[in-house]
């Protein structure tokens, strides 16, 4: 009688999502640092990023599920003159959260400020193809278009990262369009984000977004104890779970984690290839070798590294771009292979020799150099020591040192003093424009050599040429074939040795519903307006 | 008291001896990742299973105290000799040595020596070798670790300028430095050998913090302090107690070494 | 002769929290990565932005100007602005100061507590299995990291506070045991105990006295231990307090904030030092 009952319950709670959603209630998580701003033309960081995005009202959304662009507080947009201007027409009858009325002179006033040469801001950097004022033309009260000084690639895209302020209200860059708004800030304890009552949209059913009433963001470096946290039931959701606490919540509760296959990162490392650095001249002919550098990756088990390090929540990585960014990553590329003798035959081309247990070069130098790394990142410390096991048995010296993260920057933006790094790049954007100052060899994130005068190689100006072409064609089909080149180009020349891609891991409470964690950032909130708890039992405040 | 002496003392000359011959009494090379058993359980292969990377963790308690072992007692006995000399010294001469003295020390801990070590990480070549490396981490700490106890060095020194074997010893006609060395000093052994014992576990973590900004050891080279630094994760320590091993081997050697002072110095 | 006794040693203070600000704001400038910042590494800066970023910092360059310039400001109350969180130093350290108190007192009080707790007993009744277990309980927590200590409180529920005092009492306890002993064992105490005086009265009387000065010295300086203690806890505890300032600023090359902890931490170490240093005196110059 009673499994009975339990089954009649269990298929009723199967229909359940037909019901509509329960409001209120308040979720919770946490941010891994102090966020630094909370203006949203001089975010930098990532946890004001996080609060710019469930604060902030964009013109365009790039919906992070389905990766295509998506009107927001613009209901229409063209592209003219070639990627130089974007005419906008907005949506009428908003508020922002105090209730000031929103038009087109908001979208001036936010890119005026937003462009201001002063401001050095990575998100008004991104528009900045060329030097040059950005003029905004209100025509009517809905009617905005911009125009850049040159044609700008990817334009539409970047509006994600615009939230608009406010050119009237007194509360300046505290009143917000987006679902929710900043009420609180505990500076080291938490921000505290309230139900935006004038936020416009709706759901299917014709009710107002957000069903939640609050976020509570709390303030939390070490990941153990976020981790123990979410198992009391004291936050709701972990972004970016660490693989092993991944396993670890799979065991004791399977429906709360969740595993959405590679994301847009990848660990690498890569050799100083600047000819004024301080290292060795016979160290610089190494690193300048493309053997020499295809062998090292053609040494290194990238299959071990995925299975022991990351718990096989990772794949071994290709190229700048992960299979996740499906419609820039070039399918026709595949890993380097674990090919250890492959790698020692390069190497005898270049004149190595190993003679009992250790490489030497054609000068009879032992092959050493040092990787340097950033300490308290525990995947990386792991990664590196397996990389030394595997160079070992190539008869290199590996010598793994962990500094600190500006001691780090200064070496491979500064001083030049090191020899090999291993890093990890986090990419927001799908569109690789926004890789530009790493492939173009005259750019300062051209990390084995930046800030070059002239092209140092052939298939540097090569890149060159190509990363400026796709900048100026509109055609999605055209800059793709150019940038599938690029990648071809790294694949072949191995500036950066590219290791793995880590899968995007995150942890949900079962009490949410319309929980689906994808790749892209914030991989869980990013449908905060649409979350809401299963019961209407208020959670217990610890 | 003798026999518990002779014990902690026969402890620690096991100790010693099997870490000097380490890699002779270790089953596995210390830095062989046996990649297909990460985190394994205790087993005949490896009795005290394996740490995250597949390295046999009893192999790597041993090589590790040849560092911790070795070098923080050196250390420790360097932060020490500073503290009595500085204290003692400030606190037998009194007047503006003594200020002087106590004002630097007060220097010392107040500073954020941080800096100090991650400058001279930079002054390091980024290929050092390893040995280098921990004896320099291992002289740092020592120089920079005797200021608390010179205060306390230095307090015992002044009661004890105007004690009477002190002013008798004066009227002997004793000079400063004999006074120093063969009357104040020994009265201040208590405080000394505190400072000491208390020295090498805090060397030995510190040792592992340091690892951090890129010195002490370097991988795959382990010590006591990093292998420490494997019990942050407080859950595996219910599941997998044999991870307490370094600690439970620390705390022995900590206690063997205060358990030998000698009783003279503490008569009943 | 009291009030100058405290005059000169308010100079002395004076002088050396003057040079420890200027000491520790050259150990920051010297130090490697001075003056960049981890923006460097985004990777849609224009070059433009990157040199305006290369060149944040350059106020700073010269030391010896900063400090003065940091000098000046301090006599209008004005502390400086902290690069890594973006607000006046001032009112980061009025909010986190009390926390830090909070912890680092009842820590302190705590750790002494338990330390003299267990060091009297080994003083006044030399059990050898008492000894033994009070070494090896000491010794544990000594070789236990602070982090180690923190996260696993943190896990059962401990308070912040009762880690700082786990982490200073075993420290406590190795001095005073050793302390105490020696005076236990001199012959004054000795014959006190033989005349059949009480416990009570042979600790008070004749054996707290000699050893004062030491024990008050220790006072003095375990302050400086559990500041060093309350770092580690206070960055696992996530709580807002100076530890996790320090620890922020250091990361960050914090100039302005770490000119200022090193000031304020060395005023403390020298207020507490100096205030054992007058009890000394006062107890020193009492007829025995």
């Amino acid at each position: 009688m009673m499994r009975r009952c339990f089954q009649l319950f269990l298929m009723v709670c199967l229909f359940l999502p037909n019901l509509p959603a329960q409001r209120g209630g308040e979720l919770r998580f946490c941010l891994r640092a102090e966020p630094k701003t909370f203006n949203p033309v001089i975010v930098t960081d990532e946890p004001s990023e996080i609060i710019r995005y469930l604060t902030g009202g964009v013109l365009l959304r790039v919906n992070r599920q389905t990766q295509q662009v998506e009107p927001e507080l613009a209901v229409s947009w063209k592209i003219l003159q070639q990627g130089r201007k974007i005419n906008f027409k907005l949506r009428e009858g908003l508020s922002f959260s105090d209730g000031t009325p929103f038009s087109a002179e908001d979208v001036a006033y936010t890119i005026r400020t937003l462009m201001d040469p002063a401001l050095h801001s990575p998100t008004a950097d991104s528009f900045r193809s060329s030097a040059g004022p950005v003029k905004t033309t209100v025509s009517g009260t809905y009617r905005v278009a911009i125009t850049f000084p040159a044609p700008v690639a990817g334009l539409e895209r970047l509006f994600d990262q615009v939230a608009i302020l406010s050119s009237r209200s007194p509360r300046r860059e505290m009143a917000v369009l987006g679902p929710f708004f900043t009420a609180e800030y505990k500076p080291g304890a938490y921000v505290l984000l309230k139900r935006n009552a004038y936020y416009w949209k709706r759901d299917e059913n014709g009710e107002s977004l957000p069903y939640l009433d609050s976020i509570r963001l709390e303030i939390q470096q070490n990941r153990e104890i976020e981790f123990l946290r979410l198992e009391r039931g004291q936050i709701h959701l972990i972004d970016r779970l660490d693989p092993e606490f991944f396993d670890r919540l799979a065991a004791e509760s399977p429906s709360s984690v969740h595993d959405a296959g590679p994301s847009l990162n990848s660990e690498q490392m890569w050799f100083n290839q600047v000819p004024t650095s301080p290292i060795p001249a016979y160290k610089k002919v190494w690193f300048e070798s493309r053997n020499f550098r295809r062998a090292i990756s053609e040494s290194i088990h990238r299959e071990d590294i995925c299975r022991v390090v990351y718990h096989q929540h990772a794949s071994p990585a290709v190229g700048p771009v992960s299979p996740a960014n499906r419609f820039w990553f070039n399918a026709a590329l595949k890993p380097h292979p674990f090919d250890p003798r492959g790698a020692l035959r390069r190497l005898e081309e270049e004149g190595f020799r190993l003679q009992g247990g250790v490489l030497r070069d054609r000068g009879g130098h032992p092959v050493e150099f040092s990787l340097i790394t950033n300490s308290g990142n525990k995947p990386r410390e792991l990664m590196a020591a397996m990389i030394q096991q595997d160079l070992g048995q190539l008869g290199i010296r590996l010598n793994v040192v962990t500094l600190d993260f500006s001691s780090l920057i200064e070496r491979i933006s500064q001083t030049f003093d090191y020899e090999a790094c291993l890093l990890g790049l986090v990419n927001v954007d799908l569109d690789p424009n926004s890789q530009m100052n790493v492939w173009l060899s005259s750019a300062s994130n051209h990390q084995w050599n930046p800030n070059q005068k002239s092209p140092a190689t052939n298939w540097e100006a090569e890149m060159d040429r190509l990363m400026r072409a796709q900048a100026s064609v509109i055609d999605a089909g055209k800059r793709k074939a150019y940038f599938d080149q690029v990648q071809q180009i790294v694949w072949e020349e191995a500036p950066f040795i590219y290791l793995v891609n880590t899968n995007s891991l995150s942890a949900a409470s079962p009490s949410l519903r319309n929980v689906s964690p994808i790749v892209m950032l914030p991989q869980t909130s990013w449908n905060a307006e649409r979350l809401c708890f299963a019961s209407q039992t208020a959670r217990s405040q610890p | 008291m003798r026999k518990q002496r002779q014990f902690a003392l026969g402890i620690l000359v096991v100790i010693f001896s099997v870490s000097l011959m380490a890699r002779v009494f270790a089953p596995a090379p210390y830095a062989r990742q046996f990649r297909q058993s990460p985190n394994a359980p205790p087993s005949r292969q490896f009795l005290l299973g394996t740490d995250e990377l597949g390295r046999d963790r009893l192999s790597r308690i041993l090589v590790g105290s040849q560092v911790s072992l070795l070098l923080a007692p050196a250390a420790a006995l360097l932060s020490t000799l500073l503290a009595a000399l500085v204290g003692g010294v400030a606190g037998t001469l009194g007047g503006w040595w003594e200020r002087l003295a106590m004002g630097a020390a007060d220097l010392f801990l107040s500073l954020p020596w941080l800096f100090l070590l991650l400058t001279v990480r930079a002054m390091l070549p980024l290929n050092v070798s390893p040995l280098l490396s921990v004896v320099i981490t291992f002289a740092l700490l020592g120089s920079l670790g005797w200021a608390a106890a010179a205060r306390v060095v230095c307090a015992g020194a002044r009661g004890l300028r105007t004690s009477d074997f002190i002013l008798q010893a004066r009227a002997c006609g004793c000079r400063s430095l004999r006074l120093l060395t063969k009357h104040v000093l020994p009265s201040l052994k208590p405080a000394l050998y505190a400072q000491f014992w208390i020295s090498i576990p805090v060397f030995i973590l510190a040792e592992a913090n340091l690892g951090v900004l890129g010195l002490g050891v370097a991988e795959p080279l382990p010590s006591w302090g990093n292998l420490l630094r494997e019990l942050e994760n407080y859950r595996s320590l219910l599941a997998d107690p044999w991870l307490l091993a370094p600690l439970v081997l620390m705390v022995l050697v900590v206690s063997c070494f205060q358990i030998i002072i000698p009783l003279e110095d503490f008569p009943s | 002769m009291w009030i100058q006794r405290i005059a000169r040693n308010l100079l002395v203070i004076l002088i050396t929290v003057l040079l420890g600000g200027l000491l520790g704001a050259t150990l920051v400038r010297v130090a490697p990565g001075f003056g960049v910042d981890e923006q460097l590494l985004d990777a849609r800066l224009s070059q433009d932005s990157i040199q305006a970023l290369q060149h944040s910092r350059d106020a700073e360059r010269n030391i010896l100007l900063f400090y003065a310039r940091y000098l000046a400001g301090v006599f209008h109350g004005n502390l400086g602005v902290s690069h890594t969180l973006g607000r006046p130093v001032a009112q980061l350290l009025a909010e986190r100061l009390p926390v830090t108190f909070y912890s680092v007192s009842i820590g302190l009080l705590g750790g002494w507590l338990l330390g003299l707790a267990l060091a009297l007993p080994a003083a006044m009744y030399r059990f050898k299995a008492y000894d033994l277990s009070s070494t090896l309980l000491s010794g544990l927590f000594l070789c236990l990291p602070s982090a180690v200590l923190g996260i696993v409180f943190l896990f059962v529920g401990g308070p912040a506070p009762l880690a700082i005092a786990l982490v200073v009492f075993p420290k406590v306890f190795r001095y005073a045991r050793n302390l105490l002993l020696q005076t236990y064992g001199l012959p004054h105490v000795v014959t006190a105990q033989a005349k059949g005086l009480s416990g009570a009265r042979v600790l008070l009387w004749h054996v707290l006295p000699p050893a004062a000065p030491q024990i008050l010295a220790l006072a003095g300086v375990s302050l400086s231990m559990a500041f060093g203690a309350a770092i580690p806890i206070e960055v696992i505890y996530s709580s807002p307090g100076i530890g996790q300032l320090a620890w922020l600023a250091a990361l960050g090359r914090d100039l302005p904030l770490l000119v200022n902890l090193t000031v304020l931490v060395t005023v403390l170490t020298l207020m507490a030092n100096t205030a054992s240093d007058l009890a000394n005196a006062a107890c020193t110059s009492q007829p025995q």
